[in-house]
């Protein structure tokens, strides 16, 4: 979502935010795990984005733009510096391993536990949750994950897949009834 | 399986390889069952995880809350309002000068009809009202030869009320031009008769039949002639008269 109008104004922020607006509810929810929290966190969103249009550039990319007010923000709040305290970041990678034909994962999605896949995403490390989200569900790319959370793609990347290897191994222990 | 390789497929199915690297990558899927597998696991966890993601859904109440809160709202802006301002004034100008000129044309036209009037009582007044006396308009329509820059046809009367007294040059406004004194029930009607052009435009206007300080009068251009009827006669007579001249001058 670029903008190349030059004249930006609260009805282009307007049409551009809006759309988005339950995309960033979601995402917001992901973070706070707190409806009420998530609440705040979008309506503070919209706040400082609207008050800071004007420092938005014309021809980038706005959703990767307001993503980052939303990360941000949230990573300023009570919650979010509880989120971000305990989590070692960007360490080497252990080496990648095949997932196998008949992977925990593939077993939980072939018997529907929606709600255990959604615990297991819920339970993730933040920093783990967030890109796999912004890759999974928003389906950004790489360029536009490292613009949100303010990254470089090599990072995006190795987060992604750790975030993935994490997953995958939450599965594994909610599958064996750890 | 090479762990580089395995690595890659997460890229490879984000779709963020290159096309060079995009073919390595499938053409080693299709020729490897163990990474088929691999690739059609990490597939069904990806659909799995975007469809479990999407989770949450903003309530109507907050999404009607922060609706409010963004929607544009007219603020105040200096130059909107001295474009308000400025938009104002010049329509105030305009309407102004409008009703200015509107009144300026109605006092030229009440003026020009006074004019008109005028000569048509100073007809009256006079002791002779007329130059050529004549109930026939063969003899009064020559008479006017060389001495009014055009010429003009008059009406056959003998069906009709009116009877022609004769004719005269008058001026208006240094412009000569044609009178005709017309009878009808002993009302005396004048028929003036200018070249359209020579006259002031406040008497180029045309009308139907007016009242004005009793008089009744009309007035119309034809063949770049201009026609005032005027009289004490009834609307409708001047009407008739009218129309017989139209007649004629279209003949």
């Amino acid at each position: 979502m670029e903008v190349a109008d030059e004249r930006l104004n609260a009805s282009t922020f307007e049409e551009l935010a809006m759309p988005l607006f339950d995309q960033l509810f979601n995402f917001a929810h992901w973070l706070t795990q707190n409806r009420s929290e998530a609440e705040d966190l979008v309506q503070e969103t919209y706040v400082k984005a609207l008050k800071g249009f004007s420092s938005f550039q014309p021809g980038t990319n706005f959703r990767a733009w307001i993503y980052r007010i939303l990360r941000n923000t949230f990573l300023t709040s009570r919650t979010g510096l509880k989120a971000t305290a305990t989590v070692p970041l960007d360490t080497e990678d252990a080496p990648e391993l095949p997932a196998g034909p008949d992977t925990p994962e593939t077993i939980f999605i072939e018997r529907s536990q929606q709600q255990l896949l959604q615990s297991a995403i819920g339970t993730l490390p933040l920093y783990f949750r967030e890109v796999l989200l912004l890759c999974e569900v928003e389906e950004m790319s790489y360029q536009e994950i490292g613009e949100a959370l303010t990254i470089p793609i090599g990072t995006v990347m190795s987060r992604l897949s750790r975030a993935r290897k994490a997953l995958r191994e939450k599965l594994r222990q909610k599958l064996q009834g750890g | 399986m090479a762990d580089d390789f395995t690595a890659k497929l997460d890229n490879y199915l984000d779709g963020e390889l290159c096309t060079v690297e995009t073919k390595s990558v499938e053409l080693h899927v299709r020729n490897c069952p163990a990474c088929a597998a691999d690739v059609l696991s990490r597939v069904h966890l990806r659909r799995a995880v975007q469809i479990a993601g999407r989770r949450y859904q903003p309530s109507a109440e907050f999404r009607a809350r922060l609706q409010r809160q963004v929607a544009v709202r007219p603020g105040f802006s200096p130059a909107r309002a001295w474009l308000t301002a400025a938009s104002v004034i010049a329509v105030l100008l305009f309407a102004g000068m409008l009703a200015n000129y509107i009144g300026h044309q109605r006092l030229e036209r009440q003026h020009a009809f006074s004019e008109i009037a005028d000569l048509h009582v100073s007809t009256l007044a006079s002791t002779n009202p007329v130059d050529v006396v004549s109930t026939d308009r063969h003899t009064v329509k020559p008479w006017f030869q060389g001495k009014i820059p055009f010429t003009f046809n008059l009406p056959e009367l003998s069906k009709s009320e009116f009877t022609l007294l004769g004719g005269r040059v008058v001026y208006l406004e240094q412009a000569p031009g044609a009178e005709l004194i017309y009878q009808v029930r002993k009302h005396n009607i004048s028929a003036f008769i200018f070249q359209d052009g020579a006259v002031n435009p406040a008497f180029r206007a045309d009308s139907g039949p007016r009242r004005r300080l009793s008089f009744n009068a009309q007035s119309w251009s034809a063949n770049g002639l201009r026609y005032f009827v005027i009289g004490d006669a009834s609307a409708e007579d001047i009407q008739k008269l009218a129309d017989l001249l139209k007649d004629a001058a279209r003949s």
